[in-house]
């Protein structure tokens, strides 16, 4: 197909797009106004399972099958991303070279920074429940805090710290844990991700029944596909080098 | 409030705009970070705290810091062929 055939092809499907997307939009209700239709089956819903945090009972209570999906898209592509990215037949990975030299400065805020944003992303995933944050939240926060040790200029200071073999643990104990959850579910509630737990005290840290427990799960997995997925890419810039070239 | 949204979409659309005339795909990690910036102000305004979290993790850290290390590796890689091609 030549250069024009393209253009005239996307903007016949781009038209139709555009012409249907407009016309749909002028019967959603008008941009923050106090008609919420989702709203008014969701809080309610998640105030019977005393979830503080209406958002993390969407995700892991009302529809915590979609992010079972989401979750499981997650690690088939950090596998596949981490497949494509290990040492080919003719590279070997060798032992990082030497970074050079790094401002005091920044070595400061990466060594300050980075246990306080370990905690920080703590206090996300066990909060899920009750306060703005979550699994996925937290576990972003907790693997880029890790990787704050590298804006101090020392690639194997961050090797040491995260050992991509207990993170790969990990992420398949998160996702594998999220299942079996949902499973025993089937078995207590009779339905997949029922909630079954007790559901304590409305905005207590122990409420929330499962909402509390999947999002830690999450957590575990997104930290480790996260750091697997990272640590992959770090590999190829600094220590994966073709056979027979020298620096 | 209208105002403070409205401000924030018009930053949020010209940030846009800068990731995409940005010229160069490690110059877009670098935008593309300030772009996700804006957008995190935007969640917040817009009383969305757990988008806006999630943004600050993987629009602002997580894929710009990917694309960097991509293109630094293509630049490896593509300066080592050329040095064979010399031998």
């Amino acid at each position: 197909m030549n250069r024009l055939g393209r253009l005239l092809l996307f903007a016949l499907g781009g038209g139709v797009v555009s012409v249907l997307f407009v016309l749909a939009t002028f019967d959603l209700p008008d941009f923050g106004s106090s008609i919420h239709l989702y709203r008014d089956l969701a809080v309610p819903a998640a105030v019977q399972h005393h979830t503080a945090n209406v958002v993390s009972a969407v995700n892991f209570d009302q529809r915590a099958i979609d992010t079972f999906g989401e979750e499981t898209i997650l690690v088939a592509s950090v596998v596949g991303a981490a497949a494509l990215l290990r040492p080919s037949a003719d590279e070997s990975e060798r032992r990082a070279p030497d970074l050079g030299r790094t401002l005091e400065s920044t070595r400061l805020v990466g060594y300050v920074l980075m246990p306080v944003t370990l905690v920080l992303g703590v206090d996300v995933v066990l909060h899920g429940g009750i306060t703005p944050g979550g699994g996925f939240q937290g576990g972003v926060v907790l693997a880029t805090g890790l990787h704050l040790i590298y804006v101090t200029g020392t690639y194997p200071a961050l090797e040491r710290l995260r050992p991509v073999v207990p993170f790969e643990v990990a992420e398949s104990l998160g996702a594998a844990g999220f299942a079996l959850l949902g499973l025993l579910g089937i078995w207590t509630s009779g339905a997949f991700l029922g909630n079954f737990l007790p559901l304590g005290a409305f905005g207590q840290i122990l409420s929330t029944g499962t909402v509390q427990v999947l999002s830690a799960l999450v957590g575990l997995e997104v930290l480790g596909s996260m750091i697997v997925l990272l640590s992959s890419f770090f590999a190829q810039e600094i220590s994966i080098r073709k056979a027979g070239a020298d620096q | 409030m209208t105002a403070l949204v409205a401000i924030a979409l018009t930053v949020v659309a010209v940030a846009g705009t800068a990731v995409v005339l940005a010229d160069a795909p490690g110059r877009q990690a670098v935008t593309l970070s300030v772009f996700g910036m804006t957008l995190v102000v935007l969640f917040v305004i817009l009383q969305a705290p757990d988008v806006a979290l999630s943004e600050l993790g993987v629009g602002t850290a997580v894929v710009p810091l990917m694309v960097m290390l991509t293109v630094r590796t293509m630049r490896k890689d593509r300066r080592q062929r050329g040095h064979r091609e010399d031998e």
